[in-house]
């Protein structure tokens, strides 16, 4: 099952440059919430401080709080592998493991940990890749075919799998559509309608229909500042700020 | 050279033919001229050495001076022994100092260690030779097959290393991200996910470095020292070929000259095949990209 996050007086930075100030957000369990805003405002900064890929990156620091379920991930003391084990990931470019086949790359999250049951392995990987509506097209060839030789929007649903397969508690997604083609984009899109069932999905977008389309809530990102947070409906329609409007509205970014 | 891939359409014109026929000619000889040498060294082999290879020559010791007959088989086993410490040695120094390059280290360190293992490439294999014995065959006081392992080994180590970091550097790093974003220990994505998929690369490496040291003569002068009987205890004075056919080269007798041939074939030979069977075992263990 999804669970929520807390987020408190988020700030990070690279180096000197601060990219993110002071984030409050609290991310509803078993929603789809949308990440939106102009380049450069924060946002893939934003969903790597939830599972603490922020810090893999030299000269990256980050302070505050955030709470993903009962889990403090900032305290002293939780290690980052763990958390990263509850909140899974999914990139923008595709990025299956190049020597593995499809079968190797959805089960790797479990192997590499010292997951070692064979069954129960083969029945995760067919759970995942059939949640990732991925199962069909590639049934009859999962054991001997590279990640690699699918489509593009093939390989991202394989990702998808890849991260499902580890039974996360929350899906963060960086722009998971934005090297795709539309029908691939639209097989992603309604994979997260089912996906919100099980999982807290977090999607970063910078498609404001693509927002509108799946997201339950969004947030509107401007500098490294959260600007508004609200139901997607609310932003879209009503916003309370004026950036915000000016935003979705098109006058800018 | 030039198929059916290079024609041009007619209404291109004769100059722009003329030119494309005269780069591919030339790339086609440039090609061919790099080939040659290779093919006239190991035909000039075969022509010298096949007459003197039967199965006395590989299975068993040299004969003393004046005795027809006899054969290699103890240089070709020492060899063997020799590369086998060597490998033991360089691989995993090399593919660890390679590791900490690429995937740990960005400091001043790291610069000063890829400079060593530069350097220690340019270092004459003689001067290796002479270390080696002065720090261990010395000090045991007798030559063996281990120091000359070692003198190897070292030799081995700058060129696994920078294949190693060369080959790791290539691999994307958005691989190593969705290793981490998976909850997978850095650890481990570097053995499972950055080193087999720099693993074909680095298998070349490793089998230049092995090819190249398997020639080398002059390092195991004062340490594997070479030896006319059967010797398979690594601290005992052992047989390899170079050193063999060393000897055998220098010497005034025509038996042991056509041996010196022989015995050049039989190391390129098993180079060779050595080479080929880890590239074929390497490929057989990796998945197809195509259906």
């Amino acid at each position: 099952m999804g669970v929520g996050i807390e987020v408190n007086n988020l700030n990070a930075w690279f180096g000197k440059a601060q990219v993110l100030s002071d984030i409050k957000m609290s991310v509803k369990p078993n929603q789809v919430t949308a990440i939106i805003g102009p380049s450069g405002c924060g946002k893939s900064t934003y969903v790597r401080c939830l599972n603490r890929m922020h810090e893999t990156v030299a000269d990256a620091k980050v302070s505050g709080d955030v709470t993903v379920g009962e889990l403090n991930i900032y305290k002293n003391g939780t290690a980052a592998v763990d958390v990263r084990r509850r909140i899974g990931m999914v990139f923008q470019k595709p990025n299956p493991f190049p020597t593995m086949s499809i079968y190797d790359n959805v089960a790797a999250g479990l192997r590499l940990n010292g997951f070692r049951n064979r069954r129960e392995l083969d029945d995760i990987v067919e759970r995942s890749l059939r949640l990732a509506a991925l199962w069909d097209e590639v049934k009859d060839v999962f054991k001997k075919k590279s990640g690699a030789s699918l489509s593009g929007g093939q390989q991202q649903r394989l990702c998808i799998a890849r991260a499902l397969a580890v039974q996360p508690e929350v899906l963060l997604m960086d722009e998971p559509a934005s090297a795709l083609d539309p029908i691939s984009t639209g097989k992603i899109e309604e994979l997260m309608f089912q996906l919100k069932d099980q999982f807290t999905v977090v999607i970063v977008t910078h498609n404001m229909q693509q927002a509108a389309r799946v997201a339950d809530w969004t947030g509107f990102f401007l500098m490294g500042k959260l600007i508004e947070f609200d139901k997607t409906q609310k932003i879209f329609t009503t916003p309370a700020d004026k950036r915000t409007e000016d935003y979705v509205t098109g006058r800018f970014g | 050279m030039l198929n059916r891939r290079n024609r041009i359409p007619q209404q291109v014109s004769f100059s722009r033919r003329a030119t494309n026929w005269v780069a591919t000619a030339a790339a086609a000889s440039a090609a061919l001229l790099v080939l040659a040498p290779l093919f006239a060294i190991f035909g000039y082999l075969v022509y010298k050495g096949i007459g003197s290879i039967n199965l006395e020559f590989l299975t068993h010791t040299p004969r003393p001076v004046g005795e027809a007959g006899g054969g290699m088989a103890n240089a070709i086993v020492g060899s063997g022994l020799i590369l086998g410490i060597a490998s033991l040695i360089g691989i995993p120094l090399g593919m660890g100092a390679g590791v900490y390059l690429a995937e740990y280290g960005k400091d001043r360190y790291s610069d000063a260690v890829r400079f060593t293992a530069d350097v220690l490439n340019g270092v004459p294999s003689i001067v290796i030779g002479i270390a080696v014995y002065a720090l261990i065959v010395l000090r045991q006081g007798h030559f063996s097959a281990f120091s000359g392992g070692v003198a190897l080994g070292i030799m081995m180590i700058p060129t696994v290393a920078r294949t190693t970091e060369e080959m790791l550097l290539m691999v994307p790093n958005n691989i190593r991200e969705a290793a981490l974003g998976l909850g997978i220990p850095q650890w481990r994505s570097t053995i499972s996910i950055a080193l087999r998929s720099a693993a074909s690369g680095i298998i070349t490496g490793i089998m230049l470095a092995f090819a190249r040291v398997a020639g080398e003569t002059a390092p195991l002068l004062f340490t594997a020292f070479g030896n006319q009987f059967w010797s398979l205890n690594p601290n005992q004075p052992t047989a390899a070929l170079p050193l063999q056919i060393f000897t055998y080269a220098i010497s005034p007798f025509d038996e042991w000259h056509r041996q010196a041939w022989a015995g050049a074939l039989v190391l390129i030979v098993l180079i060779v095949v050595s080479v080929a069977a880890v590239r074929l075992a390497a490929r057989r263990g990796s998945v197809r990209h195509t259906a």
